[in-house]
């Protein structure tokens, strides 16, 4: 790379082979066809091509343009806005440690710490086998389960720094690994494939891991005349001991 | 109500009624539980009767601003020859905010209902959840959930024989903060960058593809059936003269019990922690949010504010999205403070300038602040640059940025004082873990361990 090419790859991009892009423009072509105007499909298709390659190309925004009849320009702009594309390729599972004040406080800080430690690698950078990539996230709208681990958006919830090694350890090991909340985990790629908006068609998957854990049913479990740990009468066990229930 | 009265009492379960009944997002369970017996009755009324019905049951937005959501619907103008939308807010990324996405996952048909309900009152045939990207488990539940809904009739042509059609379309986001504003949110529906747009013209005249629209939260919508199938009497009756009825309030943080608590509005702090056995064992309040970081903080001397719509803005604070995240006193303010701007910085969309420049500024001065390596004036510098951010900004982003900064310069100006004075943080992070406590209780831990983990 030379100091005037900004690491900018060359222009333009290079087409997906005949036979990806015939199989990817059926799918466009649905995901097009839920909405009224063509250009509201533009998120979806993204998460579409990150789906085909791990990340967002150049060849996958050109690819998008096309199908919506944009300017590659028009496509980056938007691509380059959302943090969930990803500008080159990362791990098979992306782990995100939520380091907002809440997580953070209540030790998300340490887990990150760590882990960066375990792994050796540092923020948004990718495991040499390609396995894992991770990244410190914002809050992910579990607060109530802090701190908080997501991999490839599913829910690890209540996280000791032991238990965040412990399940990055299995993630590199290939061993099965299933979420708090959410289904035994797949692929980025195919994560990638249910937010461009194709259900996942696995069987059960959306059956797993319950209702949510003792947090979503705690104020509940009180309107019904049971008590909570710490709480005088106490009768269920505490949320931060228990994982999560059907 | 008092702070003695017993939880059963004071807890209202609505939304959260059945989330330990068996699969509570099934159809199935919604079904045993008056599930779209509020959309067979709001089907034979008139929509504007429904409108008014909804307006008369004094039901406010849940997702933070409190704006009426009957009044909302009305705004909507009628026989203009233009398509109508329906956009569910489902972006929720506020930090501390964690109602909709656990509502979502254990009961996501009562937001198609209500959707339903809603469509049908302002005459709209396509509506949208805008669901923030980074919950897939909560996208898999709603992608079942809207295929047993069409499967059953509920969507589609002609909703149980009524004529009325509708389609949803589940869209998941990408990743910004902003799009849960709601102008950013119909340009990023748009295939846009998500960046606010100027108002007037409001998203009622022109929203959607320019078309009038309707943009609520999720609690919002999926509180109309109960109201449809219980009846707006009851509605008033829980709650507060001018904030009616049910809502969760989320307890997280350095609380005994953190989770889920749904109850009328008005209740406060103090009673949703007698009940829930309190903060943390061995440690007390110092700070906590009403409604997330975009809130002004709370200190101890707010226990008792009734935390209903009417009663945390007379306390300088607004409810917001009732997201109580408590912190206790192993927490250094201005450590949580950083924190939050950094995110603000971070998640600004830059389209106006006292946003973009303001809170980068302010993440540079806290950090020096924090470190030790503060200035004189500083602090009142941070005061300037707030005050230049908060309505002065393009959208709420930048007030909520400012929150922060002015209510904890307010409460806790000696705490960022000793920073400077010291030349150093003076709180140990290690003690305000989850697991702090637990490994003193076993063994003492040697300080020097305790600071490589710090």
């Amino acid at each position: 790379m030379n100091s005037t090419d900004l690491g900018l790859p060359a222009l333009p991009a290079k087409p997906y082979p005949p036979e990806v892009h015939a199989r990817l423009a059926v799918d466009a072509k649905e995901l097009i066809a839920r909405y009224p105007q063509a250009r509201s499909a533009l998120l979806p298709l993204l998460h579409l091509v990150q789906a085909e390659e791990g990340f967002v190309s150049a060849t996958g925004i050109r690819f998008c343009a096309e199908q919506l009849e944009l300017t590659t320009a028009e496509a980056t702009a938007v691509a380059t806005f959302y943090t969930m594309y990803r500008r080159r390729p990362a791990g098979e599972y992306h782990v995100g440690v939520c380091t907002n004040t809440l997580c953070a406080v209540l030790g998300g800080d340490q887990i990150f710490e760590e882990l960066q430690e375990h792994l050796g690698i540092g923020n948004n950078e990718t495991t040499e086998d390609g396995k894992l990539s991770i990244e410190h996230i914002e809050c992910n709208a579990a607060c109530d389960y802090a701190p908080v681990v997501m991999v490839n958006w599913e829910f690890f919830d209540n996280q000791t720094p032991q238990s965040a090694k412990q399940l990055v350890d299995d993630l590199r090991a290939g061993a099965e690994v299933r979420p708090t909340r959410g289904a035994k985990l797949c692929s980025f790629k195919q994560t990638a494939r249910i937010l461009s908006g194709f259900p996942d068609t696995r069987e059960g998957a959306n059956e797993e891991s319950g209702a949510g854990g003792a947090p979503s049913l705690a104020g509940l479990r009180l309107a019904k005349g049971e008590s909570l740990p710490g709480a005088p009468g106490a009768r269920v066990v505490s949320p931060r001991a228990e994982g999560t229930e059907a | 109500m008092t702070a003695t009265e017993p939880a059963e009492k004071l807890l209202s379960p609505v939304l959260s009624a059945s989330w330990d009944d068996h699969r509570p997002w099934s159809l199935e369970t919604y079904h045993r539980h008056e599930g779209y017996q509020g959309l067979r009755k709001a089907l034979a009324m008139d929509p504007d009767a429904l409108i008014a019905l909804v307006k008369e049951s004094g039901l406010r937005g849940r997702g933070g601003a409190g704006f009426p959501t009957g009044l909302k619907w009305q705004f909507i103008p009628q026989n203009d020859g233009k398509p109508h939308y329906l956009v569910v807010n489902a972006d929720e990324s506020e930090p501390g905010t964690c109602k909709d996405i656990p509502l979502l996952f254990a009961n996501p048909h009562a937001l198609i209902e209500g959707m339903v309900i809603a469509s049908y009152a302002i005459r709209c045939e396509h509506a949208f959840i805008y669901l923030r990207g980074e919950v897939v488990p909560v996208l898999r539940r709603l992608h079942a959930a809207v295929a047993e809904a069409y499967q059953a009739g509920y969507l589609g042509r002609d909703i149980l024989g009524s004529g009325v059609d509708l389609d949803i379309t589940v869209h998941a986001g990408a990743g910004a903060y902003i799009c849960g504003e709601e102008t950013a949110l119909l340009d990023s529906l748009e295939g846009r960058r998500g960046q606010p747009r100027l108002r007037p013209p409001f998203p009622a005249i022109a929203g959607l593809y320019a078309c009038p629209t309707v943009v609520n939260n999720v609690e919002s919508i999926a509180s109309v059936p109960s109201i449809l199938a219980r009846g707006k009497e009851w509605f008033t009756s829980l709650g507060t003269e001018k904030s009616p009825g049910f809502t969760l309030y989320s307890l997280s943080g350095h609380v005994t019990n953190p989770g889920q608590y749904e109850a009328p509005l008005g209740v406060t702090l103090r009673q949703l922690l007698d009940i829930s056995g309190g903060v943390r064992s061995g440690h007390r309040l110092k700070f906590w949010t009403p409604g997330g970081s975009s809130t002004p903080m709370f200190t101890d001397e707010h226990l008792d504010v009734p935390l209903d719509y009417e009663g945390v803005g007379a306390a300088g604070s607004m409810l917001g999205t009732k997201a109580l995240q408590i912190f206790d006193e192993t927490t250094c303010v201005v450590r949580a403070v950083t924190r939050w701007t950094e995110f603000y910085a971070h998640e600004s969309c830059g389209k106006c300038t006292p946003c973009r420049e303001g809170t980068y500024w302010l993440v540079q001065l806290l950090k020096r602040i924090e470190a030790g390596a503060g200035e004189a004036g500083d602090l009142e510098k941070l005061l300037d640059i707030a005050d230049n951010i908060n309505g002065k900004s393009f959208c709420a982003l930048g007030d909520g940025a400012a929150s922060p900064i002015s209510s904890s310069l307010q409460y806790f100006r000696a705490e960022y004082e000793q920073h400077l004075a010291e030349r150093r943080c003076p709180f140990d992070p290690a003690a305000a873990t989850v697991w702090a406590d637990a490994k003193q209780a076993k063994a003492p831990q040697p300080a020097t361990e305790r600071e490589v983990h710090a």
